[in-house]
């Protein structure tokens, strides 16, 4: 915290006037038609407060994990495709999910919580246990690589390999339809979250929900146009 | 530690105190200074400024600030996040709490229960941060996620509080129409009755998203007229007069949010619109106001914007056809962050997450896109600014959501930037990208953000903010060439983390830059004359008035014919060595003898014959030509 020295007849003029109603007034509208109320400053900031839930924990600790495979599929587009459109996009991507990462673990660790995943999402299906470390952490090995990914909306192991041994246009496709796949992942992450009264309540949480139903629709959409084929010609600095 | 209510009134004081007697930086004289390695502090961080004079700095409210709240860290390093993790794991999830104890304890003695599964009560990042801007008659309204805030700006290098207003649940987009505030609500928080925690229930008719408008006729008792629900909430509003009938205004509502179950909201559903043709995606809300009878504001139609009006598909944008594996299955869940009206060209520019847009609204109720722009640089088209003559339209990405660090030296100069489109026929056509130099640090966040235009004849003139990359003006008069002319940037609110701040926009109106600072208050800022810009130039601008402004409803600007808007225009024609000097100087002479009242009728003559013949000479720039064109006209009329 940032200590600001405040001379002492100063400070203890200012607490006394804390005492006092504010000037000019502070309300709290009621519901339309009804009468407004009038607050002192304390009771304004404590109107600020909102709490969070269990389910607002478990999926900031289960985006962390979804978000990481984003980063890793970012990884693998140099050296496999020479679609600038997909260079692009890919690399925002990587770092867009990767500085969100560092913001989710930021939340949880403020909070007291552990940024690791408890247990896996539970989709009513049985699923293996979670591995260690990400979904490539098998990759290389001579194991065959599971089908089953870690959570809905990620890739599985399979897939993550079958991307990292793919080159051209067939990366190009795995890595759209993967990444579409794995966008819309996360939005259903957020719709589940907010079927449920009380969650997301938080206003960084809210903020966050909203920017990745919105950044995430947005490059869906953008990835499905580069999938059609559909050219965006950059004509920048030129005419039509 | 029960700091928080000490912390709001001494910080605020002191903030105005630091402010009234912080020095400012000297401009410096040749090329921008540096905006790299400013200190950091909370109100008396180090700053750079050029071509502007801070005329005044308004802390926060009481109320409307919380030092603990302020400060918290965005980012942890990932080292420091594993072990904190990995300790509170071991530690089996111990109940100690972060510093907001405190305000969860005032919020249950102020009756605000925790709801179950609730935990931690207590302001977050951004509970307290300001948005946008509204100004009527000699008020200016700032909004906020914790309400609004009034301000008298009668002497508008001292601003008065006047009125404070709690309402959470947003991030506060306002507008304001004579005693009307306009607030935009979207979060799952927000409550009928402006108050917090939330609602229990799945489906509740006290749960509220969508746009509130309140009565601030008396100050002592302003109240919450109407409050109209939509389907997703507002992240943003825009309030667009009635072409022809004073007494009627429609909102345009933009949201962003999942779509809420008709069990709350009657009409309400989602998906895709060849399984769901009501759907509430691809589309915007229009509401009617009737101003005199405000309280029966409601919902007249749900247009659908993203139409291929060949085909009548709704989700007209992407010719997608078959989608391979994953694909087909992928909802886009496509909506507009935000739209700037132009009521007097009948436009609109629609900054619609993937793609900019431009709307025919000669029917504000029905609003048609007239054309489309999709970028590879583009991440989340945000928001949009029309140049004056509407021949030109300035879209900004709000790539990384306004919370990321994007303005670092290695994040790319066309990504989180100005787009810069012509409009040729009503066709949206892309030109330029504009970004501040990357000299921001990691932890401040930065972005293209909100901005409007500065009227200087002659000229595309824009300011805006970006964050904590401070504020910026730009000529993008060549669209395919936009430059900076002016800036201010301070340091980040505390060492060693990101932690959110800086200018949520910054908007010119009636002389004055006003720009919201989301911790700090709000900034006023004065040009000052530099080889970017004359003091004619300025004082051209400052002619401009409005009664209101909403600033996503952009004002068509007519200079009245004053000598020193002619000044103004001479002087970039001397700029751009557009005319011989000698020829200049006496059409000048003529004009400085009209403003000093002594305008020579010979003189002026011989001006007007000037100036008409330079704007025949071939090879003129466009930009010149108009400005000799417009000159001319005026010595015209005035001759």
């Amino acid at each position: 915290m940032i200590r600001l020295a405040v001379p002492a007849a100063l400070a203890a003029c200012l607490s006394a006037a804390a005492a006092l109603a504010a000037d000019p007034p502070i309300f709290q509208p009621g519901a339309p038609g009804s009468p407004s109320r009038a607050l002192s400053p304390e009771q304004s900031v404590g109107l600020a407060g909102s709490g969070y839930s269990t389910a607002d924990v478990a999926f900031m600790q289960h985006m962390i994990v979804h978000h990481g495979q984003a980063v890793e599929m970012g990884a693998l587009i140099a050296g496999r495709t020479d679609n600038r459109d997909i260079a692009l996009m890919g690399d925002r991507i990587a770092r867009s999910q990767a500085s969100e990462i560092d913001m989710m673990q930021a939340w949880l660790v403020r909070r007291g919580r552990s940024t690791q995943m408890q247990h896996p999402v539970d989709e009513g299906q049985d699923r293996p246990p979670a591995p260690s470390g990400h979904a490539m952490a098998h990759h290389g090995s001579h194991q065959a690589l599971s089908d089953v990914p870690l959570m809905p909306g990620m890739l599985s192991p399979a897939q993550m390999g079958a991307l990292a041994a793919s080159s051209g246009d067939g990366f190009d496709r795995l890595y759209l339809t993967g990444m579409i796949h794995h966008h819309q992942g996360a939005i259903d992450m957020v719709d589940r979250l907010l079927a449920d009264p009380g969650n997301g309540e938080d206003p960084q949480l809210s903020e966050f929900l909203s920017s990745i139903i919105a950044d995430q629709s947005a490059e869906i959409a953008r990835m499905r146009g580069i999938l059609a084929g559909v050219q965006i010609h950059d004509v920048r600095g030129g005419h039509p | 530690m029960r700091t928080t209510v000490k912390s709001v009134v001494s910080l605020a004081a002191l903030g105005a105190a630091l402010a009234a007697c912080s020095p400012q930086a000297e401009p410096v004289a040749e090329g921008p200074p540096s905006r790299a390695d400013l200190a950091p502090g909370l109100f008396d961080a180090g700053s750079v400024i050029w071509n502007l004079e801070r005329t005044a700095s308004v802390p926060p409210p009481d109320g409307f600030f919380d030092l603990d709240t302020a400060m918290i860290a965005l980012s942890v390093p990932a080292v420091t996040a594993d072990e904190a993790g990995d300790a509170v794991t071991a530690a089996d999830d111990a109940e100690e709490e972060p510093p907001q104890d405190d305000a969860a304890v005032e919020a249950a003695e102020s009756g605000e229960a925790p709801a179950d599964e609730q935990e931690g009560r207590g302001p977050g990042l951004l509970s307290f941060a300001n948005s946008d801007l509204a100004f009527t008659g000699d008020r200016v309204i700032v909004g906020g996620f914790h309400g609004f805030n009034v301000f008298d700006a009668a002497n508008p290098d001292d601003p008065q509080h006047i009125l404070s207003v709690v309402c959470p649940g947003g991030q506060g987009d306002v507008s304001v129409h004579g005693d009307l505030v306009f607030f935009s609500t979207e979060q799952n928080r927000g409550r009928l009755d402006c108050g917090n925690g939330g609602v229990d229930a799945a489906s509740s008719p006290e749960r509220f998203l969508g746009v509130r408008i309140f009565d601030i006729s008396d100050l002592d008792a302003p109240r919450q007229v109407a409050a109209v629900q939509t389907c997703r909430g507002s992240h943003t509003h825009t309030f667009v007069p009635h072409p022809s009938d004073d007494r009627t205004a429609y909102i345009y509502v933009q949201g962003t949010s999942s779509v809420r179950p008709a069990s709350e909201l009657a009409g309400c559903s989602g998906g895709e619109p060849d399984e769901n043709p009501e759907t509430a995606l691809y589309s915007i809300d229009v509401i009617e106001v009737p101003l005199d009878a405000p309280e029966q504001a409601a919902i007249v139609s749900r247009p659908r914007i993203f139409t291929d009006y060949a085909t009548g598909e709704i989700a007209g944008l992407w010719a997608g056809g078959a989608m391979e594996d994953g694909a087909q299955t992928a909802a886009s869940t496509v909506s507009c962050h935000d739209i700037t009206v132009y009521p007097e060209m009948n436009l609109a520019g629609g900054a619609c997450g993937g793609n900019g847009i431009l709307l025919d609204i000669s029917d504000p109720v029905n609003p048609r896109r007239i054309s489309d722009l999709a970028d590879p640089n583009m991440a989340y088209w945000h928001s949009a600014t029309f140049s004056n003559d509407a021949s030109k339209l300035l879209f900004t990405d709000e790539w990384g959501g306004g919370l990321g660090a994007r303005c670092q030296a290695d994040d790319p100069a066309d990504w989180g930037a100005d787009l810069i489109a012509d409009i040729v026929d009503g066709e949206l056509q892309l030109r330029g990208f504009f970004k501040i130099p990357g000299e921001q640090s990691a932890i401040e966040n930065c972005v293209a953000h909100n901005g409007n235009i500065i009227p200087v004849p002659g000229r595309d003139i824009m300011v805006q903010g970006w964050y904590s990359g401070g504020l910026s003006i730009i000529d993008f008069t060549d669209s395919n060439n936009p430059f900076e002319i002016a800036f201010f940037d301070q340091g980040p609110l505390g060492p060693d983390a990101l932690r959110v701040a800086g200018y949520w926009a910054a908007y010119w109106h009636n002389g004055r830059i006003w720009a919201p600072e989301l911790v700090r208050g709000m900034d006023v800022f004065r040009l000052q004359a530099s080889e970017h810009l004359t003091a004619n130039e300025i004082a051209a601008a400052e002619l401009i008035r409005f009664d209101e402004a909403n600033t996503q409803t952009q004002l068509h600007i007519t200079w009245p014919d004053e000598p020193v808007v002619a000044l103004a225009l001479l002087d970039q024609v001397a700029r751009g060595g557009a005319m011989d000097a000698v020829v200049l100087g006496g059409v000048r002479d003529a004009v400085q003898g009209w403003s000093d009242g002594n305008a020579d009728a010979n003189a002026m003559a011989a001006a007007l014959a000037s100036v008409t013949d330079a704007s025949s000479r071939p090879g003129l720039s466009s930009a010149d030509a108009g400005r000799l064109s417009d000159l001319g006209a005026m010595l015209e009329r005035v001759h």
